[in-house]
């Protein structure tokens, strides 16, 4: 929002420190899809510890039965709803990163999306998204008037002053509503800075709808069409369209909802896991047929996974460290990182193995070259992108 | 004589405006401060004017209409709801029903996670409501900048009857004395829960509530260290909630009874001893006048000013009318620059509309959902800073929201006439909480099958704008100039409202 008001207020500024971070004029390299799953996925019905006996000791009632396992190696392997990812597991372009979280972890949802969209420390409250803060420093091309676009409804992760974040659910309603709050006035006029930040913004949706409308109207549709399930679809839809016509966003965000399984999860997890997966796979394929698999890295997150032992409901309260799966035409497919041990809880949960700002330094280096380290002292970014 | 201020003409009917609007015009002062000032002071002290009530105030000399606004001070009017008396005991006792119960149901439910949800929505109605309807619109106002000032979130403090009286005691000290009010924050249930004071034990010193004490409520980063924080965290150890009435309750033996230096001084310290050196100290008054310069004055506090202010302040043992009144009857906040300088919050905006509309409002919650969704949710604020406000308040989503909401507003006759699905929720789950970032602008289904382009281009009018002339009812609705231009000679007064309620300019107070 604020870089417009950045790039008029402090013009000498922005040209010291666009010229200073040269490497940063280069265009995206890829667009990171993100995909949050609300409520806190239960990574261990997920990605099932099926070989430790612990596992089925923990979760009498819920365990993942093993036939419905789908190995990926001797200890872990995929709920079997997750079966439509199973073809980009064999391309080997799906990572599984085990045991994600963060030291001094926090259950509550709120709490815990914060620091996973700001990869801020646990005790630490930040309210620029992780994203934004990639780009700390430096000017993003003109562009298309939008930098990322967040399909639901949380768009912390892309908040920031680094970037021009539109959130739309529905391409058409937001030009609609755009042209219907058209304004000639220039924003930098008058000496009111409420209004002037008031018709910088104005001049931003504006801005984002004029480059959008001519190029989602010439953009192609997806090949293959998306099953209409719980906005999931539609929201990937979006998504797709909007990289068909490579609109130059760095990010996309999508959605899923429901995860919060506090009492009778296997039905609802099962249901949600099945969406995710199919919803991917379609997503992949159209993006194949493009051409453009290569261009897109899909990120799956999570506030959080959950305790290690089922509750009284048959569900599964708010735990710690969970998987997180990275997908794309140029990801390094396979197993990352550790599952954290059974035998080993703390507080009767995981042990994170891996911290989610590692994850993102890599992601923030692969997709944008961009070297974030989010705090983090050393830097252990994961291999995970070619 | 003069209109009641703010009293709603939909509570008692109709009637009671066009009673307001009927009384003949006022017998103007010597000093009569004009309609601008009546207008920009109603902007700031209210939810915003109507022409009945700026009218009334703009034959009033302007300190004499500030003592008015500052006059009132009585609990809130509207009936409150069944259970804010309610013990913690009776959230165990339920949980305990349920799990006997659980087995034979097959279906477990969780009952507290319901009851918070119901009685979060019946308290976030029930002040909505008291904004709505109130007759003392500050008060209102500065019990939204208490709960914004010391937060607490019902996110967190999941017994809600707390909340209620946490709401309650903002309202009796909105205009009351800012020490009594600092006190009795430090022992509020509500405040011990959401800042971990029922933690905070001799054994194991919890600094969540010193530290936000000392950064965002008192003096401010920069004036104090981490020695402080931890030595005040021990001076507050023991103060705590009792389990079963859900009161204040000083736990000795959970005390650290120990020697404390606190800013330069050193002694036996408990809470109150801490609360009276911060309150001796000048960080704290000035704090507080900052805050209350960005919410009344402007986005950029001047420094000398609110020094002297903060001296007033101080020199006035913490009263907060003197202070209100010293700083309304600032050149400041007179000043030309001060008019339209600040933006509305979503609350400003959604109550001051149905008040200026005078819309009926039989249902509260598309009220309450949009709030949430421009991003500022009563009850809820994002974390313990509160809601950041000013420029923060218009992203590229909740200018398109607030546009929406406007062309809607327009629209109604009645506010249950809003779609629910203009702001679509979800579950109301809490993992949903973060819809304030930017809720749906639209549903994947458009809404109501209707072309929003051509929607809201004439509002409806009722008692409170009819009968108005053009110029004074652009003047009522904006602060200033409309940005786009408005052709007043080629609309009706209804398009003309609709069109001022639509420009940016309409945002501002």
């Amino acid at each position: 929002m604020d870089r417009r008001q950045f790039l008029f207020g402090a013009g000498t500024l922005s040209v010291m420190l666009a010229a200073r971070s040269a490497s940063a004029d280069q265009p995206a390299r890829r667009v990171l899809v993100l995909v949050e799953l609300k409520g806190g996925n239960d990574g261990m019905n997920t990605v099932v510890p099926y070989a430790d006996p612990l596992y089925r000791q923990f979760r009498p009632g819920i365990a993942v039965p093993r036939e419905r396992v789908m190995q990926l190696d001797e200890h872990a392997g995929l709920h079997d709803r997750l079966e439509p990812l199973m073809d980009s597991w064999k391309a080997r372009e799906l990572a599984i990163v085990q045991g994600v979280g963060y030291p001094y972890p926090n259950r509550s949802h709120f709490r815990s999306i914060e620091i996973w969209d700001t990869a801020s420390a646990s005790n630490q409250t930040l309210s620029e998204g992780w994203v934004s803060r990639a780009f700390d420093g430096i000017a993003l091309p003109a562009g298309a008037g939008v930098d990322a676009i967040v399909a639901d409804t949380n768009a912390l992760p892309l908040t920031g002053p680094g970037l021009r974040t539109i959130v739309m659910q529905d391409a058409e309603n937001f030009l609609r509503q755009a042209e219907a709050m058209k304004g000639m006035k220039d924003p930098r006029d008058g000496s009111n800075p409420a209004l002037r930040h008031l018709l910088e913004v104005r001049h931003e949706v504006n801005g984002a709808a004029a480059g959008l409308r001519e190029k989602l109207r010439n953009g192609p549709a997806p090949a293959f069409t998306f099953a209409p399930d719980a906005g999931f679809g539609h929201q990937l839809d979006l998504a797709t369209r909007l990289l068909l016509a490579r609109v130059p966003v760095v990010a996309i965000k999508v959605a899923l909802t429901g995860f919060d399984t506090h009492a009778n999860q296997v039905p609802t997890q099962e249901r949600l896991l099945g969406v995710l997966a199919s919803g991917l796979a379609v997503f992949r394929k159209n993006l194949i047929a493009a051409g453009q698999w290569n261009d897109v890295v899909v990120m799956t997150y999570s506030e959080f996974g959950r305790r290690a032992h089922q509750n009284a409901s048959g569900g599964t309260d708010h735990g710690t460290s969970a998987p997180q799966f990275v997908m794309g035409g140029t990801v390094k497919g396979g197993l990352h990182g550790r599952y954290p041990s059974l035998a080993d809880l703390q507080d009767g949960d995981l042990k994170y193995t891996v911290d989610f700002r590692n994850v993102y330094s890599a992601l923030a280096r692969a997709c944008w070259g961009r070297p974030a380290d989010f705090g983090q002292r050393p830097v252990r970014p994961l291999d995970l992108l070619a | 004589m003069m209109a009641r201020l703010g009293r709603r003409g939909f509570v008692g009917g109709a009637a009671a405006i066009s009673a307001a609007l009927a009384v003949p015009r006022p017998i103007w002062a010597a000093s009569a401060m004009g309609f601008d000032d009546a207008r920009h002071l109603l902007s700031r002290a209210s939810f915003g004017g109507t022409p009945a009530e700026i009218q009334a105030f703009e034959a009033m000399d302007f300190g004499a209409a500030v003592d008015r606004l500052l006059s009132r001070s009585h609990p809130a009017v509207t009936p409150v709801p069944g259970w804010v008396n309610e013990a913690p005991s009776f959230y165990r006792q339920q949980r305990e029903a349920v799990a006997a119960n659980k087995g034979a149901e097959g279906k477990p439910v969780n009952v507290v996670a319901r009851l918070v949800r119901e009685q979060g929505r019946d308290l976030r109605a029930w002040w909505v409501e008291e904004m709505l309807v109130t007759d003392q619109p500050l008060v209102e106002k500065m019990t939204l900048f208490w709960h914004n000032h010391f937060t607490s979130s019902m996110q967190k403090v999941r017994y809600v009857p707390s909340l209620y009286r946490q709401n309650a005691l903002f309202r009796r000290e909105a205009l009351g004395n800012f020490a009594t009010l600092l006190k009795a924050v430090a022992r509020d249930p509500a405040m011990l829960i959401y800042l971990d004071g029922v933690r905070n034990i001799a054994r194991q010193p919890n600094e969540n509530f010193a530290r936000e004490l000392l950064e965002l409520f008192t003096l401010g980063e920069g004036h104090y260290s981490e020695t402080d924080i931890k030595n005040a965290a021990r001076a507050f150890t023991g103060w705590s909630i009792d389990r079963d009435s859900g009161h204040f309750l000083d736990r000795m033996q959970q005390h650290d009874a120990g020697q404390k230096t606190f800013l330069g001084q050193s002694g036996n310290f408990d809470g109150d001893d801490i609360l009276a050196i911060l309150l001796r100290h000048p960080r704290t008054a000035e704090t507080i006048v900052e805050k209350l310069w960005r919410e009344f004055i402007s986005l950029q506090p001047d420094p000398a000013e609110v020094s002297k202010l903060a001296g007033v302040f101080r020199s006035a043992g913490y009263e907060m009318k003197p202070l209100l009144r010293a700083m309304f009857l600032s050149p400041a906040f007179r000043a030309p620059a001060s008019r339209g300088a600040l933006i509305k919050s979503p609350i400003e905006l959604i109550v001051g509309t149905v008040h200026l509309l005078g819309l009926p409002v039989p249902e509260k919650t598309p009220l309450v959902r949009m709030m949430a969704g421009l991003g500022q949710s009563p009850f809820d604020p994002p974390n313990v800073k509160g809601w950041p406000g000013g420029e923060s308040w218009i992203t590229t989503n909740t200018l398109l929201l607030r546009q929406q909401f406007l062309r809607r507003m327009i629209e109604a006759s009645t506010v249950s006439s809003l779609d629910g699905n203009m702001m679509p929720m979800g579950a109301g789950r809490r993992a949903d909480r973060r819809q304030q970032m930017g809720p749906g602008m639209a549903d994947q289904h458009p809404i109501e099958g209707r072309s929003l382009r051509n929607a809201g281009s004439e509002a409806r009018l009722g008692p409170t704008l009819l009968g108005v002339d053009a110029g004074r009812l652009v003047r009522t609705l904006l602060p200033r100039k409309p940005v786009d231009s408005i052709d007043v000679s080629s609309l009706t007064a209804g398009g003309l409202v609709a069109a001022a309620m639509l420009d940016p300019a309409y945002q501002l107070k």
